[in-house]
């Protein structure tokens, strides 16, 4: 039972904007404590911590929780916004 | 520029805009309801149970034809150590009175209903729509622009979730802090009624809600939690976003932990996953509503802030509700008047303050910051379990009285940290 966080999104339904990335982030910002904030609360597990201390962070897999905007908007968050009409997660369960 | 004005327009189609827009359509208001998602309740999501009191009173019987779970009749809370659990457990007929009763729903189905019912009164349900920003003159907000397109209106009522982005961007709210919320993360996994009934001692229909606090939450502020849905299980965590850079755990790495637990694991044995969401959860209580109306504008449900956790209790869908109604009776007041300003608007804030949705965030306002102590998290429920250790089990060594058992259980916490604790969480709810 033990599914990876991939595996268990690969069940959501989305709407990829291929065109258009809601949320844009510094993967190279400096402070380790900010980029740990996303690494540590993101509930899709998007932001990965690479060996050099960079950011991976993919918008895809995006719940629109907007926790990495409250969080680092501003440091590690360049850009967040709702993604396109129609675009997104869209809950079947919610 | 559209030639069109509408009487109101509602920003959001959860269920505090739904119920703003169903109630102003039922009074012949022309009402436009803009959703982002492409229906409503698609980007919405819940632990989650509803108590039902304040759609009751605009609804009656309305779990007849909504998209109800089931009924809660159980209610569990579980302190909870690495491999410990201790469960207090109320079971009750009076939990299923009528009015008194709450239900748990998936948002997905449960605002889709409540969406549609706004459309079949009338209002103008467009669902796949997204509202760029507002037009704010000179304070007053007009209208909304969708897509390069203008909207007018006499009023806008924002019931666009916790994050609110137009009433931060217009300047009429501030940013949430991470200090104010939670992130949650739920999965669904399904399993058939019958297994579901047997796990929990449920008959058809009925529900089980539980709140787990201790272990899961790796010493943060938060809790799991677990709903039963017809043919599925709802479980998933809550967490403030104040410390959470400070964990040595993720978020994912706490959800395997709880869903692992052996209190918890066999609960959802062989579910099939079906869906993972998450969604930030407004919980300082009465100290995050901010803004609640001003000029051609009101704001409410989770985007006021309007949501309470008391730890065996969360609470946010009934304020939301309870919000849309006021807002729309705000409306129909200011409609009377023929004025939108914020004098006339005020009324809104007179019917929250005179509503229980302030006077509970009232009544709780010390609670967020008496679960702000690692204690509730990390050594009282060590220490209860130690102490039900100590009472359950007989290994053939001597018994040694309760009460000394208890003692050294409670000293290692510290007995004045206790009283203080126990004393200031009486006093916070």
């Amino acid at each position: 039972m033990s599914l990876s966080i991939e595996e268990k999104l690969s069940v959501n339904k989305f709407f990829v904007d291929e065109e258009n990335a809601h949320i844009e982030i510094d993967p190279a910002y400096p402070d380790l404590k900010e980029k740990m904030k996303l690494v540590n609360a993101c509930p899709a597990g998007l932001y990965k911590l690479n060996d050099d201390e960079t950011l991976s962070f993919d918008y895809a897999g995006c719940l629109e929780c907007g926790t990495c905007r409250i969080l680092c908007l501003g440091t590690v968050v360049k850009k967040w916004e709702y993604p396109e009409d129609t675009k997104g997660v869209e809950f079947r369960y919610g | 520029m559209s030639e069109e004005k509408f009487d109101v327009i509602v920003v959001g189609g959860g269920l505090a805009g739904s119920t703003a827009a169903y109630i102003l359509a039922e009074q012949g208001l022309e009402v436009l309801l803009i959703e982002r998602g492409n229906y409503g309740g698609s980007k919405n999501m819940t632990g989650g149970r509803l108590y039902s009191h304040s759609l009751e009173k605009i609804i009656p019987n309305f779990a007849e034809e909504a998209p109800v779970e089931r009924r809660v009749v159980k209610e569990a809370v579980t302190m909870m150590t690495e491999n410990d659990a201790v469960t207090f457990n109320f079971r009750s007929p009076r939990l299923a009175e009528t009015g008194s009763d709450s239900y748990v729903v998936l948002r997905g189905e449960f605002d889709r209903w409540l969406f549609d019912k706004a459309e079949e009164e009338g209002a103008i349900a467009t669902s796949g729509i997204k509202v760029d920003e507002l037009i704010v003159e000179n304070k007053k907000v007009k209208g909304v622009i969708c897509g390069g397109e203008e909207m007018l209106a006499d009023v806008v009522i924002l019931a666009d979730g916790v994050n609110s982005l137009l009433a931060e961007k217009a300047g009429l709210r501030p940013r949430v802090k991470p200090s104010q919320v939670a992130v949650g993360a739920k999965e669904v996994y399904e399993l058939p009624s019958k297994v579901i009934e047997d796990r929990f001692g449920l008959e058809e229909n009925e529900g089980a809600a539980w709140l787990f606090a201790g272990s899961p939450t790796n010493g943060l502020v938060g809790g799991g939690f677990l709903y039963t849905n017809k043919q599925s299980i709802s479980i998933g965590m809550v967490v403030n976003l104040e410390r959470i850079g400070e964990s040595d755990k993720t978020i994912e790495d706490m959800m395997n932990e709880f869903t692992k637990h052996p209190e918890v694991a066999p609960l959802i044995k062989d579910g099939k996953l079906v869906e993972r969401s998450g969604h930030v959860v407004p919980e300082a209580g009465l100290s995050m509503v901010s803004t609640l109306y001003g000029d051609g504008f009101l704001i409410c449900g989770d985007a006021a802030g309007f949501c309470l956790n008391i730890g065996y209790m969360v609470r946010g869908m009934d304020f939301a509700i309870a919000s849309g109604e006021m807002a729309a009776k705000a409306v129909l007041k200011a409609r009377e008047k023929e004025d939108f300003s914020s004098a006339t608007l005020k009324i809104y804030k007179d019917m929250l303050d005179e509503s229980f949705v302030m006077k509970d965030l009232s009544l709780y306002k010390k609670f967020p910051s008496f679960m702000d102590n690692p204690r509730i998290f990390n050594e009282y429920p060590e220490m209860l379990s130690n102490i039900m250790a100590d009472m359950f089990i007989v290994n053939g060594n001597h018994g040694i009285p309760l009460r000394k058992k208890a003692m050294k259980h409670i000293k290692s916490v510290g007995l004045l940290n206790l009283v203080k604790d126990g004393l200031r969480g009486v006093k916070s709810i």
